[in-house]
């Protein structure tokens, strides 16, 4: 599959998705088990993508001190109750510093 | 409060998250081409795709190297919470036809909340047209200023933009954690997981994985 077949999946995919919810009978939302299911696999899934982007490369376990300074910064920035971007730069940011003094 | 009132309250509220939000499109137009994609890839999935964080796991899966259908299978797992939403969003909205093929493109996280937050039926209305227009315009538009700034740049990795994408989960993830120690600890679980499997399967499996965790708390 090429790069581009999976972006033509997933831009097709995310907006079946889409339509579904607002086209399906109202009953489905009122299992408790959707309503669960749709609460908890988002937190599983983005804690699982934060810690293979931080903690893997090429498919190995791999600790790269510069990208954990940038996600510790960036967890103090939430923490301080920073905006979206300002989390965002502040990671970036501390990571390139960390990069350029440890080479 | 009159209906005009909170009309324009929605209106205030649907401009402020669109134009904020819509700012991170940057961040994903970076992400995506630290990941290898192309300007045009970038611009494609935030046109059509249009849901952050399908379009950051795709790009983080494919900067990783790892096999494209769990790259993409992976995206479509994220984005079924719009699914949910737009269970929620039907009976407010109340729409059909060839509006509702339009509306569904909208149907996301930030336009769900400040929806869901209004005060009356018209005001929701209002304010999911109003957040749903504005985050669209700016999440495309920086998106291709950031796809194109980043393409200019030479090594990402010298900005420290690896770091932006698993700081913008967990930005996402943050206010869920806060609120409650079993989600906590199905995000460790998660990761915990997605590591132990890393060494054995292909990139972007091992993050499919963690949704059997999912699973284990849901029997229990």
């Amino acid at each position: 599959m090429t790069l581009w077949w999976a972006i033509a999946a997933v831009c097709a995919g995310c907006y079946v998705l889409k339509l579904a919810g607002l086209a399906a009978p109202r009953r489905v939302l009122d299992h408790p088990r959707v309503r669960r299911f749709a609460e908890l696999v988002p937190v599983a899934l983005l804690a699982a993508l934060i810690a293979v982007q931080m903690f893997t490369e090429h498919g190995e376990l791999h600790f790269d001190p510069a990208r954990a300074a940038g996600l510790g910064a960036a967890v103090v920035a939430l923490l301080l109750r920073a905006p979206f971007l300002v989390i965002l730069a502040t990671a970036a940011t501390v990571t390139a510093l960390v990069r350029v003094f440890i080479g | 409060m009159g209906q005009t009132t909170h009309r324009s309250a929605a209106i205030r509220d649907g401009l402020g998250v669109g134009l904020a939000v819509g700012l991170s499109g940057l961040a994903f137009g970076a992400a995506a081409i630290t990941a290898g994609l192309g300007v045009a890839q970038a611009c494609v999935l935030s046109l059509l795709a249009f849901t952050g964080a399908s379009q950051f796991a795709l790009a983080g899966a494919v900067g990783a190297g790892g096999d494209l259908v769990a790259a993409a299978a992976g995206a479509l797992l994220l984005g079924g919470r719009n699914t949910l939403y737009g269970l929620r969003l039907a009976d407010l909205l109340r729409v059909r036809g060839p509006r509702r093929l339009l509306a569904a493109q909208g149907v996301i996280d930030e336009t769900t909340a400040v929806t869901l937050a209004q005060p009356s039926p018209e005001a929701a209305r209002t304010a999911f047209v109003t957040t749903f227009t504005s985050l669209y315009v700016t999440w495309n538009l920086t998106t291709l200023a950031g796809a194109l700034g980043t393409s200019f740049l030479g090594d990402p990795g010298m900005l420290g933009l690896d770091a932006v994408g698993p700081a913008t989960f967990l930005a996402i993830l943050w206010p869920r954690l806060a609120g409650s120690a079993q989600l906590r600890w199905l995000a460790v679980a998660g990761a915990a997981v997605a590591l132990c499997a890393t060494p054995f399967f292909p990139p972007g499996v091992p993050v499919l994985l963690s949704a059997v965790v999912v699973l284990a708390v849901l029997v229990r």
